[in-house]
């Protein structure tokens, strides 16, 4: 999981403004939050001697950058998921929009239910009820503490 | 909605889209009952006899003259079957004089006798999820083997006195010698033994319940175990989980869990509940039971007849004709006892093939329970479960099989 002092460190730490942040440490906070894109930093890509660091925060935010991880951040690791179960009846989410079925321990019987198991393994969906979306976003890891795969991270 | 037979579990929730007979989609299927559906289309056994590949009713002809000729058959397996075809193999077995035996007989035996005859409390998994405050898992590991258990029962969910779910109303305890996936959720619960260290924790425990210092040199442990007995004392419903682990590293010593569970139900209120793998073991001991007073390890050889020289892992000295139901009885043995098994002729009835039914002289092929063949079994809890096929197969159910054989012996 990549924080704001790794990717900062990666930065030119020049504070430029060129990216329309007032500081780099802004711009890293951005990058972590998927507001911008590492090509909206123009030295970083354009000056020779932060080739190294382009390469390495590249590499820090592949997964971030990646389809596979949602607007969230999750990723899911489906080749550590057991089906189990326990981050979708754990999801206070899916247990708020969803009383007569995840809440209980049975399989989503709402279409409002943010993770489900399909085909044996975990899988994402309606990911804006996710308390990690948007803007308010609130820390909850619920879904992580409760998997004995360790199958769930966020980013 | 259909019923998995994965574990004994049996989870009714579970929806499929099947497109031209095979499956394609699943819903809340975990990640072991998936690789039973999938296996719908893999390594299926064809009737045979001697390797050669026979018609259905050839294979079952063949079974009945072998099984009919023995002087001494023995008929193993059963834990995989439905209730149903239970009953119509043990009246199999009274026919021919036969001894039957099934799995529990080196596994959960012990602890589901005590459970069916009452001497240990017990509730169902519904009871669990609605009241139950203290879980216990003991040298069981639900994650990798009864993956729904914690969701749809014993932690996670919410029930009618747990309504905040496990958070704030649970707590879980896993005492382990590993750290087995379900350690990794119930972190600050895990109890870590050395191996063949249950008895000594059972001490220490029935210590810290009465109030005294647990014999044990790790202070840390001490004080942790002295904790425990304080946690344990306040529940309002506690359920323990035992699983082989704790059955294998108890051994002879098994006996030594009753003062435990009494002690416990002086100072609370704790329930047992066997961590059965297999889907219908219980519906297999439960039939027996009602029907010979046994549990397991029955000869019907002379009125009926039970003891240790029944069991499979015995049985097998002296049995000149076995059949193999739902179980790859040579893996799970030891090897210098699949030798002994490997030389006797052998009828094997199974939806796979395996190393048993590799080395039967007879193999019959049967439907998958719960996707091909309906029928009904009972959940680890004892609840009767009852499914129907939601899959068009060719293959006969066990029940079907075994009648059969049962009018051609
Ligand atoms: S982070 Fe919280 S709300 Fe989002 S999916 Fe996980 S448990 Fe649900
Ligand atoms: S992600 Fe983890 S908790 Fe969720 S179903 Fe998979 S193994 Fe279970
Ligand atoms: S927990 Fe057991 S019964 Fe339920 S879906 Fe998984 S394997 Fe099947």
């Amino acid at each position: 999981m990549a924080n704001v002092m790794e990717v900062y460190q990666l930065l030119p730490k020049t504070n430029c403004k060129e990216c329309g942040y007032p500081t780099c440490m802004a711009f890293a906070v951005a990058l972590l939050g998927k507001e911008k894109i590492i090509e909206d930093c123009p030295p970083l890509i354009e000056n020779p001697k932060y080739e190294k660091k382009l390469e390495k925060l590249r590499e820090l935010l592949a997964p971030l950058m990646s389809a596979d991880a949602t607007e969230t951040g999750m990723i899911i690791h489906t080749d550590k998921c057991y089906g189990c179960g326990n981050c979708v009846v754990a999801c206070p989410v899916n247990v708020a929009n969803d009383p007569k079925g995840t809440a209980l321990g049975f399989g989503p019987k709402s279409g409002r239910a943010i993770l489900m198991v399909e085909d044996g393994v975990i899988k994402c969906v309606n990911v804006e009820e996710c308390r990690r979306f948007g803007p308010e976003k609130i820390l909850c890891n619920a879904c992580v503490v409760t998997c004995p795969g360790r199958a769930i991270e966020f980013i | 909605m259909a019923v998995c037979t994965g574990c004994s579990l049996l989870c009714d929730d579970i929806e499929l889209e099947c497109d031209d007979g095979k499956i394609s989609l699943t819903k809340n299927l975990c990640r072991k009952g998936e690789g039973r559906y999938r296996s719908l289309r893999e390594d299926r056994l064809v009737p045979a006899v001697d390797g050669v590949k026979v018609s259905f009713d050839e294979a079952i002809s063949k079974a009945a003259e072998m099984l009919g000729d023995a002087e001494n058959p023995l008929l193993f397996g059963w834990s995989n079957s439905t209730l149903e075809a239970q009953r119509i193999g043990i009246d199999l077995a009274k026919k021919l004089g036969a001894t039957i035996d099934d799995t529990s007989s080196f596994c959960q035996g012990y602890l589901m006798e005590k459970v069916l005859r009452g001497e240990y409390p017990t509730c169902t998994l519904d009871e669990v999820r609605n009241f139950a405050d203290v879980l216990i898992y003991w040298g069981s590991d639900p994650s990798s083997s009864q993956p729904r258990h914690m969701s749809r029962f014993s932690y996670f969910p919410r029930g009618e006195k747990r309504q905040r779910g496990y958070e704030e109303d649970r707590t879980a305890i896993a005492i382990d010698v590993r750290k087995s996936p379900t350690v990794v959720i119930t972190a600050d619960g895990f109890f870590r033994i050395p191996p063949g260290g249950d008895a000594e924790f059972i001490e220490a425990l029935l210590a810290a319940l009465g109030g005294k210092m647990p014999k044990v040199k790790d202070k840390k442990m001490k004080k942790k175990i002295l904790k425990l007995g304080s946690t344990l004392r306040k529940a309002e419903f506690g359920v323990i989980f035992p699983g082989l682990g704790l059955i294998y590293s108890l051994k002879d010593e098994i006996d030594k869990l009753t003062p435990l569970i009494t002690r416990l139900n002086e100072v609370a209120s704790y329930k047992l509940i066997p961590m059965v793998g297999h889907y219908n073991m219980r519906g297999f001991n439960q039939t027996l039971l009602e029907e010979t007073g046994h549990i397991n390890r029955v000869s019907f050889k002379d009125g009926v007849e039970h003891g240790p020289q029944f069991a499979v892992t015995e049985a097998v000295n002296d049995c000149d004709a076995l059949m193999v139901i739902g179980s790859d009885l040579i893996s799970a043995l030891p090897a210098a006892i699949s030798r002994k098994v490997a030389r006797i002729p052998t009828v094997a009835i199974d939806p796979h093939r395996n190393l048993t039914t590799d080395m039967a002289r007879v193999t019959i092929p049967s439907a998958l329970s719960g996707l091909e063949a309906g029928g009904s079994a009972l959940r680890m809890d004892g609840v009767k479960i009852e499914f129907e096929p939601v899959i068009e197969s060719g293959y006969r159910s066990d029940a079907e099989i075994l009648s059969r054989i049962m009018e051609a012996v």
